[in-house]
């Protein structure tokens, strides 16, 4: 693309980010000699349609825990059918259960805590505050009954349960239930695992079902009647079928809801304040500035007018990362800013590496012109390889294929998605952005820019 | 790499004191990770930021290690601490009560921990496997085992460095780990073989363009080359950082030090550990073919 078409598209980029940086009815009031600004500003809202897809959805800077507070929910488990000395390992395990579940929810970083008050057994779950909140709670609350069953006639057109006799395998039996790909053809499937107990059960069964079929109910209503295909001994097996990704993530998410070593219900429901105080917050972000305006003043000092570009192309990539946030939307803590925050430091390290570059080629005596695309072109293999690793390591630690061995744990995720979204977009910003900017503006000497260089 | 030696000596005054207390005393894990109390105050405004200060400090008065304050509705307030027993909480809120008369407590149970050991040892086994996609990685773009290995080091050795120092940190000042730290490994992870890779990408440069030359000489004029970038990409994290620790609120202070370190670290053991480590192994494998040769 030629530079002026690109800055166009920069600038749309920018401008758009903007309006969705904006916060949401905040008023502002501006005295310029005679102007006066005195009005609501609100960031838009994105509502499209193109035919039947319609896009309707409403920005907001979603606030972590620590910074907003959110719903404080208590849930109840009852032990009434567990052992006593069973009764600590019940709890542990439906707390895992919950936990799966809010995170399943998308919700990021919650608190799930395990709590004993006497002979009371509970489980604390804080959601940030969110606007589903009780869609929320009514998933994160639900018990469901799920049973593996098995058809008394399978010549009958009766698919309900009247038509269906008992196993003796219940959700208590079932550990959990994920969504995971077909690594050779990419196909979702439904992977299951079950207790030691269960796992005996389900062998039984499916040793005596092989090429039969076994429906499962949620609640008295059938979700899955997957043929047996063969025994399934080892307490681990997966239903497998023509699913959407959708339909298969329902599927693990019924399955989830059952799978509960006991029946829960809601006790409280409350909202909290934010953990840190509004102080914290404020220092936080003026340290952040500060900090940011060094760099910037390093970046111009050191680079001179070139430094001033990159300074101009990380403006760009804070305000893009900021609407990024809020169209996936990222949940931002505390520590999430702080991580921001330092992703500007690493953004800057792209045009660093590219500026290096350029000095060196300039003083090997190469044409302005020439030295900058070289610059460019070299620098690249490094940034390359330098991000590609930082990206692996989000994939993993972001797990997006819900692996059972690795963690889904709201905190880790964030961290994962938050630093991707920086590479990436300091990827964009410190060079095409730059270079762009560059390409386009920068006509004045480079002399200043070489003086500058470090003497060995 | 003439001092070779002398980087050695310095990591090792950094990292054997911080593993000697690791071994020795461990971490002072925080509630994130062992559970503790929550307890439930009514009557008391903790929203305002004065009263809340001045709850925090009379639990620290007291010895008691408040995690976190939270408001809840208009008189209400919800506090995360380490267990204690039924004594020392009464004691605690005789002590509030001195303050704010109409105090009452309403909750009072022993909560689990955020992070349990499976999350803990899930992470772990991603951090592997992260260490290992990257070590096939680099190995792969560099088309040498050696440079993924050496880098994988590096990376060891700057996880260490920060685990030994927030160790003693623990042992003397009391500092807790906690959900914050395990993000800033993960963080000083990425950062340094992010680090690493550049100055192993200029030393990959300058074999291509000096065929023949010697290994040591080559990765010396590459170290000295990348100089300039690394010290002018750490200054900019650090300058950030800096400004974070001392003009940053107390509740993030060591997760930015812990950075801070982190950053240091990863930016001294790319010249500094993973490229001597690949000098290491280069000659003496050199020696060895010799040797049969």
């Amino acid at each position: 693309m030629r530079p002026q078409r690109l800055l166009l598209l920069i600038i749309f980029l920018t401008v758009l980010s903007f309006f969705i940086d904006l916060p949401k009815n905040y008023p502002l009031k501006l005295t310029l000699g005679q102007f006066k600004i005195d009005q609501v500003i609100s960031a838009p809202d994105f509502n499209f349609a193109l035919g039947s897809f319609k896009i309707s959805k409403e920005i907001y800077t979603h606030l972590g825990l620590d910074l907003q507070g959110g719903t404080h929910l208590i849930l109840e488990a009852d032990m009434k059918e567990i052992k006593d000395q069973d009764r600590n390992q019940a709890l542990d395990s439906a707390r895992s259960v919950i936990e799966r579940r809010v995170n399943f929810y998308g919700l990021t970083e919650p608190v799930v805590q395990s709590a004993k008050v006497g002979e009371s057994f509970r489980i604390i779950v804080e959601l940030p505050g969110i606007k589903e909140k009780d869609r929320a709670i009514a998933e994160i609350g639900q018990t469901a009954k799920l049973e593996f069953r098995e058809w008394i006639s399978t010549q009958s057109a009766d698919f309900s349960l009247n038509n269906t006799k008992e196993t003796g395998i219940t959700g208590k039996d079932l550990k959990r239930a994920a969504i995971e790909f077909d690594p050779n053809d990419g196909n979702p499937y439904v992977a299951i695992e079950f207790t030691d107990e269960g796992g005996k059960k389900f062998s039984d069964l499916t040793t005596r079902l092989v090429n039969q079929r076994m429906p499962i109910f949620l609640d008295e209503k059938i979700i899955s009647d997957p043929t047996v295909q063969e025994p399934i001994t080892g307490g681990k097996g997966r239903i497998t079928g023509q699913f959407t990704t959708d339909e298969a993530k329902k599927l693990a998410r019924q399955l989830n809801a059952g799978a509960l070593p006991v029946p829960i219900k809601v006790l409280e429901e409350r909202s909290v304040g934010a953990t840190l105080g509004q102080e914290s917050v404020q220092k936080s972000l003026r340290a952040g500035a500060l900090g940011l305006g060094m760099v910037m003043v390093f970046m111009w000092l050191y680079y001179g007018s070139l430094g001033f570009l990159a300074d101009v192309a990380l403006m760009i990539y804070g305000l893009l990362s900021l609407a990024i946030f809020k169209i996936i939307p990222i949940t931002l803590t505390l520590p999430g800013i702080a991580g921001f925050i330092l992703s500007i430091g690493m953004a800057v390290d792209a045009n660093i590496l590219i500026f290096e570059r350029m000095k060196e080629e300039l003083r090997s005596g190469k044409q302005w012109q020439i030295a900058m695309e070289l610059g460019f072109g070299r620098a690249w293999d490094s940034i390359r390889d330098a991000n590609f690793t930082t990206l692996l390591t989000c994939f993993i630690l972001f797990n997006p294929m819900g692996w059972g061995f690795l963690p889904s744990f709201g905190m880790v995720r964030g961290f994962a998605l938050n630093l991707a979204v920086g590479v990436l977009l300091s990827l964009f910003t410190g060079i095409i952005v730059t270079r762009t900017l560059i390409r386009v503006f920068f006509k004045g000497s480079w002399k200043g820019f070489m003086s500058s260089q470090v003497q060995k | 790499m003439r001092y070779k030696w002398v980087y050695l000596l310095i990591s090792s005054l950094v990292l054997v004191p911080g593993l000697f207390s690791l071994f020795k005393w461990g971490f002072k894990p925080s509630i994130d990770f062992v559970g503790g109390t929550l307890m439930e105050i009514t009557n008391v405004q903790c929203q305002d930021a004065g009263v809340a200060a001045k709850v925090r400090q009379i639990f620290s008065e007291n010895n008691v290690d408040l995690g976190t304050l939270q408001s809840s509705g208009e008189k209400t307030c919800l506090l995360r601490l380490k267990t204690i027993t039924s004594e020392q909480n009464e004691k605690i809120i005789e002590v509030l009560k001195k303050e704010y008369p109409p105090i009452q407590q309403t909750r009072f149970e022993t909560v689990g921990p955020i992070l349990g050991q499976e999350l803990l040892q899930k992470t772990f086994i991603a951090a592997i496997l992260a260490i290992l996609g990257i070590l096939s990685y680099v190995a792969y773009a560099f088309k040498n085992l050696k440079f993924g290995v050496s880098a994988i080091l590096a990376l060891f050795h700057d996880v260490l460095v920060m685990v030994g120092i927030f160790s003693l940190l623990g042992h003397f000042w009391k500092v807790e780990i906690d959900t914050l730290f395990v993000t800033a490994v993960l963080t000083t992870m990425s950062f340094s073989v992010h680090d690493t890779i550049v100055v192993f990408d200029r030393i990959r440069e300058t074999l291509r363009k000096n065929p023949g030359g010697d290994f040591e000489t080559m990765t010396n004029k590459a170290v000295t080359e990348t100089m300039g970038r690394s010290l002018n990409n750490s200054l900019t994290i650090v300058f950030m950082l800096l400004a974070l620790l001392l003009l940053g609120g107390q509740t993030t202070k060591f997760f930015i030090l812990a950075l801070l370190v982190g950053t240091i670290s990863g930016t001294y053991s790319s010249p500094f550990v993973a490229t001597p480590i690949l000098v290491l192994w280069q000659k003496w494998e050199e020696r060895k073919r010799k040797l049969r040769g």
